[in-house]
């Protein structure tokens, strides 16, 4: 066995049983989940809400004999799957291997499936089906749908249409019937397009940009900081136009502007930057947060493994 | 004929669009056609996806490289499909009990439900949690101030990077009239306020000649589109 | 601190033997040549550590750090500040577990603010996601914090529409064209709180979490736009996003919390406002979060002022050749 394979299996065995000892031999534990039994509907129907250590707890001491309140195994084998799945994926950074294949290979089938199942019970059942049949739709999945809404609306055969026409597109022969459904898709989102862009984009921006440049307060006296703000953006804005003209050259006047116009840019493009920094952090800190309160119970910031409900403060560092 | 017709859609559409966002009796058409546009979208989900099966089938029909793990993918998918669409572990709506396939599809317990909060979630929400990782290497890499202007971009980043959380309010904090009153006209180089400055004047500017540049664009585009000028969206025959 | 070294001296054990190795190397072959050859494993290395060792610091202790409110997080409360008790609202989340970090504490704030201030809370979602994220914020807010509040009177769900852009196109005149019912499946015209909303310019507020497309720039192009005196819009984004959204302030968006700082401005707002005496740490999270965010930010300072001090050096030694 190579040094660097003796390495991972001495880490993933010590792992292994640091996980093991304190899921097993710790007071505490890690890595349950819990439900709460509510009846519904006259009590023909049993929901399991979600529910925390600490609702368990409580429930406990109120009432050792109590049933309502926990553990839900098949729960906790999602929660460790989640973290197996959130390791897998972080493993890709030392380098790619099967695990990694394998979750990524998990999100996409589930990534697809996911977005097709919303997109047939959100939209396909109540706007186009239930628009053909509505007494169908009504009398199957949703009973409560009545009223003027519930009419028959034969016009929706039209994107019904055109909806199997584009899936003629993974057909061997043919695939030119899909054409047409994709002709709509294209034009509509071209006419969507042209008149959203021309007003809220370019005639909204121009007249946005029209700032008075010299600014008075409330009471008359000059603002020297707004006015200065005002000159500021006015300029920056017609010299990183004056950049984007390419018809013309960039010489002498329209030379230096177009040249102060880079720095603008750039300047924007290192706040575009900053702000992208900070938003990838957050991403990775809500993982983290995950894996240690979640999963491992090493911290526990909202309060939801504590026995008795005492409010955290907030202290400032 | 076959290039024909889905041209004259396009025109149809687009400009009934068009024409409805300035004839306000002509609205109703705009809103049907969005409408229309709006279930064919739900419908290109459906394409998506058996698109994706199609292709992964083929990986492993011809026993390509890694056809294992395309046929992980097919089995997630087919097994997500259909807990969701036959609503596996759906107990029927509270209002309607009598009607079992009334509850919703994304209920709390269901296996659909199961595979988004244990499976989707994490893996999504890790997958973006890797540019965190990746960022901090270009900037190690990538970043260096060759130039004016990459040190013009270096210095924004280093100001908003600083002025957006508590360390940059800390470093500029001595920048205050209770210790020199000359400091009264000196508070905007603290780095939380030049952080403001930068965003509100020079961002905002860019940023501005940028949308205004890409709006022409779009504008172009669309018409060429529309007036079936540019006719690459409909193939090869 | 000192505390927390001492009885959390086994993770920083660890964090100081996984750097060992690097530290060797740097004392070996000396620090420039070694970084020269650097492998960026080192510094994803780096980068979990400092995000991870606060986050661990501040789940244990419950320290953060103080947050002033910008002038762009303040509009964005008094814009539902000025808000009646029964105004109706119109919450569209239009985001997904990918940038959950840095919108889910906007969006439980908005909805916390909201229900504090008795507002009508009408929610839909522009991503097919996005309604289990709609869920989960009522779940986490009203339904622990606000159980008095009726479904169906005082907040309703529309839930998810496919086709992005053409959704607003189309609510932004005739809501019940496309929302028949809500998500339970109860008719439009059975819900109380829809009676009398035909269309979203009926909305006193539109508050929109956005991570992308389609989101706040087309809540801007599409509803705000054609109808300015109609339709307001305060929106949170992701850092990705927001700066190229202010070019729309103040006149097309009259509010934005870009990133997670916005989201910790807003939540320090919110919480002082309603949260009473000892706020709730679920309204937190964004406070919670800017520690792991200055550590990390400073390692980015750091490492682009290392490499650049090398490139410095590398650049001297040449010219000198």
């Amino acid at each position: 066995m190579s040094r660097d394979a003796r390495l991972w299996t001495t880490l993933m065995i010590l792992g292994a049983l640091a996980l093991l000892v304190r899921a097993a031999w710790t007071d505490q534990g890690m890595g349950r989940e819990y439900v709460r039994a509510s009846p519904a509907a006259d009590g023909r129907i049993t929901r399991y809400e979600p529910a925390t250590f600490g609702d368990y707890q409580r429930s406990v001491a109120a009432d050792p004999d109590q049933a309502t309140v926990r553990v839900s195994v098949p729960r906790s084998v999602g929660l460790w799957l989640a973290a197996f799945f959130t390791l897998a994926v972080f493993s890709f950074l030392y380098k790619d291997n099967p695990f990694y294949k394998i979750a990524e290979a998990v999100l996409v089938g589930v990534s697809a499936a996911y977005w097709m199942v919303v997109g047939f019970w959100d939209v396909l059942v109540p706007n186009l089906f239930a628009k053909i049949f509505p007494g169908v739709v009504q009398g199957w999945a949703m009973p409560g749908l009545t009223g003027p809404e519930a009419e028959r609306n034969l016009w929706y055969l039209v994107p019904l249409g055109l909806g199997v026409m584009l899936l003629w597109r993974l057909a061997p022969r043919g695939a030119w019937i899909a054409r047409w459904p994709l002709a709509f898709i294209i034009g509509t989102t071209a006419g969507l397009r042209l008149a959203a862009f021309l007003h809220g984009d370019f005639l909204a921006q121009i007249r946005n940009t029209i700032l008075p440049l010299v600014v008075l307060g409330a009471d008359g006296t000059f603002n020297p900081g707004a006015s200065v703000a005002n000159i500021l953006i006015v300029g920056s804005v017609l010299c990183c136009l004056a950049y984007f003209f390419f018809s013309f050259e960039h010489k002498g006047v329209v030379g230096g502007a177009a040249r102060v116009g880079i720095w603008v840019l750039m300047i924007t493009f290192g706040a575009g930057f900053g702000y992208t920094v900070m938003g990838r952090i957050a991403l990775l800190a809500i993982r983290l947060e995950f894996l240690l309160d979640d999963w491992l119970w090493l911290i526990d910031p909202a309060g939801r493994r504590m026995a008795t409900l005492a409010q955290g403060l907030l202290v400032n560092i | 004929m076959k290039r024909t017709i889905p041209l004259l859609i396009t025109a149809l559409g687009g400009f009934a669009l068009i024409v409805a966002y300035f004839i306000p009796h002509t609205q109703s058409w705009g809103e049907q056609v969005a409408v229309w546009f709006d279930v064919l979208a739900s419908l290109a989900f459906v394409l998506g996806g058996a698109n994706l099966l199609k292709i992964h089938l083929k990986h492993v029909s011809d026993r390509a490289r890694g056809w294992g793990y395309s046929a992980i993918v097919i089995g997630s998918f087919l097994a997500t499909l259909f807990v969701g669409l036959i609503k596996v572990g759906v107990s029927p709506a509270a209002q309607s009990p009598d009607y079992a396939w009334s509850g919703s599809y994304r209920q709390i317990g269901s296996a659909f439900w199961f595979g988004y909060e244990y499976g989707f979630q994490p893996l999504t929400a890790t997958m973006f949690a890797l540019l965190a990782f990746y960022i901090a290497s270009a900037a190690f890499r990538a970043f260096r101030a060759k130039n004016l202007e990459a040190v013009l971009l270096l210095g924004t980043a280093f100001i908003i990077l600083l002025g957006r959380t508590f360390a940059g309010v800390a470093l500029t904090s001595w920048i205050d009239p209770a210790n020199w009153e000359g400091f009264r006209y000196l508070t905007w180089l603290r780095i939380e306020n030049l952080t403001v400055f930068v965003m509100s004047v020079f961002n905002t500017a860019g940023n501005r000649a940028i949308m205004i540049g890409i709006a022409l664009g779009i504008v172009a585009t669309s018409l060429r589109v529309l007036l079936g000028i540019d006719r690459s969206y409909l193939g090869k025959d | 601190m000192g505390a927390f070294l001492r009885d959390e001296w086994w993770i920083m054990l660890l964090a100081a033997a996984s750097l060992a190795p690097l530290v060797r190397r740097f004392a070996g072959e000396g620090f420039f040549p070694a970084l020269r050859t650097l492998d960026r494993r080192w510094i994803f290395l780096l980068m979990f550590w400092s995000v991870l060792l606060p986050i661990y610091y501040i789940g244990l202790t419950g320290q953060t750090f103080p947050e002033v409110p910008s002038a762009l997080s303040q509009a964005t409360f008094d814009e539902i500040e000025r808000l009646q008790e029964g105004d109706p609202i119109l919450l569209s989340f239009d985001y997904d577990p990918a940038s959950e970090g840095e919108l889910g504490p906007m969006a439980t704030a908005f909805v916390k603010h909201a229900a504090a201030k008795g507002l009508r809370m009408y929610f839909m979602a522009l991503w097919p996601v996005g309604a289990q994220m709609i869920d989960d914020t009522i779940a986490r807010v009203i339904h622990t914090d606000y159980p008095e509040l009726v479904y169906g009177q005082d907040y309703v769900n529309l839930g998810f529409k496919s086709g992005n852009e053409g959704v607003i196109k189309v609510i932004v005149t005739n809501l019940r064209e496309l929302y028949t019912t809500d998500v339970r499946g109860t008719a439009i015209r059975d819900i109380p709180m829809m009676e009398g909303i035909t269309n979203i310019q009926q909305m006193r507020l539109v508050i929109n979490v956005s991570a992308g497309y389609a989101g706040t720039k087309e809540w801007v192009q599409y509803a705000v736009t054609p109808f300015p005196d109609r339709i307001r819009l305060v929106a949170g984004s992701t850092g990705v996003q927001a700066p190229l959204l202010y070019p729309y302030i103040p006149g097309q968006l009259a509010g934005l919390l870009g990133a997670i700082k916005g989201a910790a401005e807003y939540e320090k707002l919110v919480v002082d406002a309603y949260g009473g005496p000892n706020p709730d740490p679920r309204y937190l999270e964004g406070l919670r979060r800017m520690g792991p965010q200055l550590v990390a930010h400073l390692l980015i300072i750091t490492l682009i002022v290392v490499a650049n001090v090398l490139y410095l050096a590398d650049r001297r030694r040449e010219m000198r050749r």
